[in-house]
């Protein structure tokens, strides 16, 4: 079970790649009600990745070597002993990579829309698998964060191709391009 | 709301509460900044935040340091943290 929830902390859709994404997209971020967005948005994203790590500490923090053995945590005992450590389910290593900051504002805020739909279904995948109500509660709890946070970035999106020429959202890039197709 | 006698598990209960609706309606202020009824909802909540905060300093223990009152013994950091049972 620790091994499915890790992804969340360093998984390709987990809350260490969220927040990183948001909290360093927002400089590039023209306007201001997005860039606030951004940071309050790349905060809460902390919080969350506290809250997986914490569940996996409670997980695994008292397991015997047989228990270890018995329930497929061997892998990442082996590396990791019982600390925390940002890697997905599959133990591949959180990276940088599994995220993007374009410096564009359209392409910026539809990653993030996907992000949120992608860590959504990465909580119904878990959810799935995890029914121990200890344990899923929390994780429903954050998977309707997801749903939120979804639709703040379609708000987003909206106040950015408002603040754009509507015959041509892409004629420019607003955080690049100087006085151009800004309304 | 915040009640006299309220113990320490239900105050903790009652500021997770109040910091969740606060959370959630920064991020739709963020999107929304002239929206007077969601800023009423924040300054309401944000207050009554910083009330429970500051009742729960005073009778149990700090959970930001904005709220340290120490001159004794620095609690901060020998009471339990969120994943020993802390919930802060």
């Amino acid at each position: 079970m620790a091994k499915f929830i890790i992804s969340q902390y360093g998984g390709p859709d987990g809350e260490i790649a969220a927040s990183l994404r948001y909290l360093s997209q927002r400089y590039s971020m023209p306007y201001r009600e997005v860039a606030g967005l951004l940071t309050d948005l790349g905060t809460e994203e902390m919080a969350h990745f506290e809250m997986i790590a914490t569940i996996v500490h409670q997980l695994t923090r008292n397991l015997t070597p047989e228990e270890i053995k018995e329930s497929g945590f061997g892998d990442y005992y082996i590396d990791h002993t019982t600390g925390i450590w940002p890697q997905a389910a599959g133990g591949v290593p959180f990276n940088a990579c599994q995220f993007q900051v374009k410096g564009d504002p359209i392409t910026d805020l539809v990653e993030d829309m996907a992000a949120e739909q992608k860590a959504r279904s990465t909580y119904d995948n878990i959810l799935h698998m995890v029914k121990d109500p200890d344990v899923a509660d929390p994780i429903r709890f954050l998977r309707q964060r997801e749903i939120v946070h979804f639709q703040r970035f379609g708000e987003a999106l909206r106040l950015v191709q408002e603040k754009l020429d509507s015959k041509n959202f892409y004629a420019c890039n607003p955080a690049f391009d100087k006085n151009c197709g800004c309304k | 709301m915040l009640k006299q006698n309220m113990n320490q598990k239900q105050l903790l209960q009652w500021i997770n509460e109040v910091s969740f609706a606060v959370n959630d309606i920064l991020l739709y202020l963020d999107t929304h900044p002239d929206d007077t009824d969601a800023l009423a909802f924040f300054d309401y909540y944000n207050n009554e935040r910083k009330k429970a905060l500051e009742t729960y300093s005073a009778e149990f223990t700090p959970l930001t340091l904005d709220y340290v009152h120490e001159n004794c013994h620095w609690y901060w950091v020998t009471d339990p943290w969120p994943w020993e049972g802390g919930m802060c």
